[in-house]
């Protein structure tokens, strides 16, 4: 990447030809070196991010060189002293503050796609502004800011409505309209072809252009909401990543519409990140990614799941309309008074509790909805009290977003070394006296591996199974998103309790009734 | 599409493979934090927000594109509103961890955010 960016110094160099529009001829060499350095520390700030203790530095180190960033255009482009821009700047900056300080943990996925939306619009916006700024007329140019129209618009929408499902303004449900296969391909198809169509020769001058923007924008708006409303809260973790992709995406492509080789490179990180994420969600929940853009959600693969030849247990039919409602039902979870209280009469989950010398504990949403982590780690030192041995089994997809769960468990400082990822920790659950699964349903489905034709079949479960005894805390006995029924709930009551109603609840329950004996 | 373009088209393809390779060493524990900080990035479109807004012509000289400008105004708040919101929550978030040592010494959440640009 510096060698590239070093020939074009030196191509400029050598035919002094104008690479930035609107930049003194003489800042573009230093411009763009400078950039290709700050395009480095960026690389370098992410790489910092993959050890837990490096981390907190690299995100500073990427910050500063965001900083150095702007102060580096503003000086290339000779607009350092330009008031206006400086208070939005510190609009922004305060309003980003104050945002960043009042979220909760829990909000963190919306809050990370409302950003995404944020930067989609900005992306959007600067994309209009070069095809009506005079310059840079040329096809590459005037198609590439199309495309920053067409991007930033369908993340800045898109990313609105996922938000808003996230923070419950909206249904979590997927909504479906009528013909919507064929609205989010003709809108798809519709929004790119208008921003291609700025290179048409009727669209150069003023009205035309300026209709042909809004065109562009509404239409590629449109996908964007028509996209997002069909995924249900399950499948929220792929959207998210796939917007943060789309939102890289957009500012990569407004660099290419105003030749600004550092917006290229980290628009290019941020779309490879998104998407690489995309990929591993995708893979932790047994998703096809076009099934989720086709809008394939929950809905008919419990169809599919209710038709299933398999051996194995799958939904009666009975329990097929509470399954329809999954995606609501699961999110609600804990939300409502327990159904019922503790189910066991006998307590031998006491007893478990009190003689295990090793125990992994799962948690889930359902920990997350309940705000039971603190509890959970009280469990956890009464646990470590007794000289047992306590970790975390993390399924990649547990929570709202990718990693979330861990997050919510730092959050109460649960030391980060006990929270053990699926690959790592799956086959010491036969080592393990007692697995105990709070709010978490389908990553600890044992059908998984057996019912053929399911939603689920296929994919990665934690071998809970494998543990001598199970402590289960769940809201009810309903089947999790994926509407297959769990036959863990089934398990003799010599391996398996079950504790139904509120996580925070039954974590409680247990402290109090060990407290007594 | 002159060679500058070409150029640049290969910046945005070999920095999307570089970042690939990057970010796939990233353990899942710190996959929210790596989206933030990603989505921190991505704000990065303030440069084109800024010289485009610029672009829109002189203040106290005649021919200054307002509405454009405006506009501008609402870009350049939403990309900044992108970046520092993105990096404070990020550092608030990888404050957060801590290992089986240090646990304990430090309380939870309650540290201060590094809002920094």
């Amino acid at each position: 990447m510096l060698n590239s960016l070093i020939s074009i110094a030196v191509m400029a160099q050598s035919s002094n030809v104008n690479i930035i529009p609107n930049m003194d001829s003489s800042k573009q060499i230093p411009y763009l070196v400078l950039a290709g350095l700050l395009a480095l520390t960026v690389l370098i700030g992410i790489s910092m991010m993959s050890k837990v203790n490096r981390a907190v530095a690299g995100n500073l180190l990427g910050s500063v060189s965001m900083a150095l960033a702007i102060g580096l255009t503003l000086w290339a482009f000779d607009i350092f002293s330009v008031v206006d821009l400086w208070v939005a700047m510190l609009i922004g900056t305060i309003l980003g503050l104050i945002l960043s300080r009042k979220v909760t943990m829990l909000q963190m996925p919306q809050m990370v796609g409302l950003l995404n939306g944020f930067g989609g619009g900005a992306s959007m916006i600067a994309g209009a502004l070069t095809l009506i700024n005079p310059g840079g007329e040329d096809p590459f140019s005037l198609i590439t800011s199309g495309l920053a129209i067409y991007v930033g618009a369908l993340t800045l929408t898109g990313s609105i409505v996922a938000a808003g499902k996230l923070h419950q303004v909206f249904t979590q449900k997927p909504i479906v309209l009528k013909g919507h296969q064929f609205w989010t391909i003709a809108t798809a198809l519709l929004g790119f072809v208008s921003a291609i169509l700025f290179v048409h020769p009727a669209f150069q001058s003023g009205a035309a252009k300026i209709i042909l923007i809004l065109v562009c924008a509404v239409i590629s708006g449109a996908f964007g909401v028509i996209f997002s409303i069909r995924v249900g809260g399950a499948d929220m973790p792929i959207t998210i990543s796939l917007l943060n992709s789309f939102s890289g995406v957009a500012g990569g492509i407004a660099g290419l519409a105003i030749s600004d080789p550092l917006l290229v490179a980290v628009g290019g990180i941020v779309g490879a990140s998104g998407l690489l994420l995309t990929q591993i969600m995708c893979r932790a929940m047994n998703r096809k990614l076009t099934d989720i853009l086709l809008g394939k959600t929950s809905t008919p693969m419990i169809k599919k799941a209710t038709k299933g030849t398999a051996p194995a247990v799958i939904s009666d039919p009975a329990s097929t309309a509470t399954a329809d409602d999954a995606a609501v039902e699961f999110t609600d979870e804990g939300a409502q008074e327990a159904p019922a209280a503790l189910e066991t009469k006998e307590d031998p989950h006491l007893d478990w509790l009190k003689e295990a010398r090793r125990v992994i504990i799962v948690p889930g949403y359902g920990m997350a909805l309940s705000q039971a982590q603190e509890q959970v780690k009280q469990l956890m030192l009464l646990l470590e009290s007794q000289g047992a041995e306590v970790d975390f089994a993390i399924h990649p997809v547990a929570g709202r977003m990718p990693g979330h769960m861990n997050v919510l468990l730092a959050e109460v400082d649960i030391p980060y070394d006990k929270l053990r990822e699926m690959e790592e920790i799956n086959d010491q659950f036969k080592n393990a006296d007692l697995a105990i699964i709070i709010g978490a349903n389908d990553v600890v489905n044992p059908a998984a591996n057996t019912a053929v034709g399911t939603p689920i079949y296929g994919m990665p479960i934690l071998s809970v199974e494998d543990a001598g005894h199970l402590i289960i805390m769940n809201f009810d006995r309903q089947p999790g998103y994926a509407g297959v029924d769990n036959p863990l709930y089934d398990e003799s009551a010599d391996k398996v309790a079950l504790l139904l109603g509120d996580a925070k609840a039954s974590l409680e329950e247990i402290f109090a009734r060990l407290a007594d004996r | 599409m002159s060679t500058i373009q070409f150029v640049l088209s290969a910046i945005f393809v070999v920095s999307a493979l570089v970042g690939y390779k990057i970010i796939n060493r990233v353990p899942s524990l710190l996959h929210t934090p790596l989206m933030s900080g990603m989505n921190a990035f991505s704000g990065v479109t303030i440069l084109g927000c800024l010289a485009a807004t610029a672009a829109t012509g002189v203040l106290g000289e005649p021919g200054v594109n307002w509405i454009a400008r405006i506009f501008g105004y609402i870009a350049i708040i939403l990309a900044m509103l992108n970046v520092v919101g993105g990096f404070a929550v990020t550092d608030r978030m990888l404050r957060m961890f801590h290992s089986e040592s240090a646990a304990g010494t430090e309380t939870a959440g309650t540290e201060k955010t590094g809002g920094q640009d």
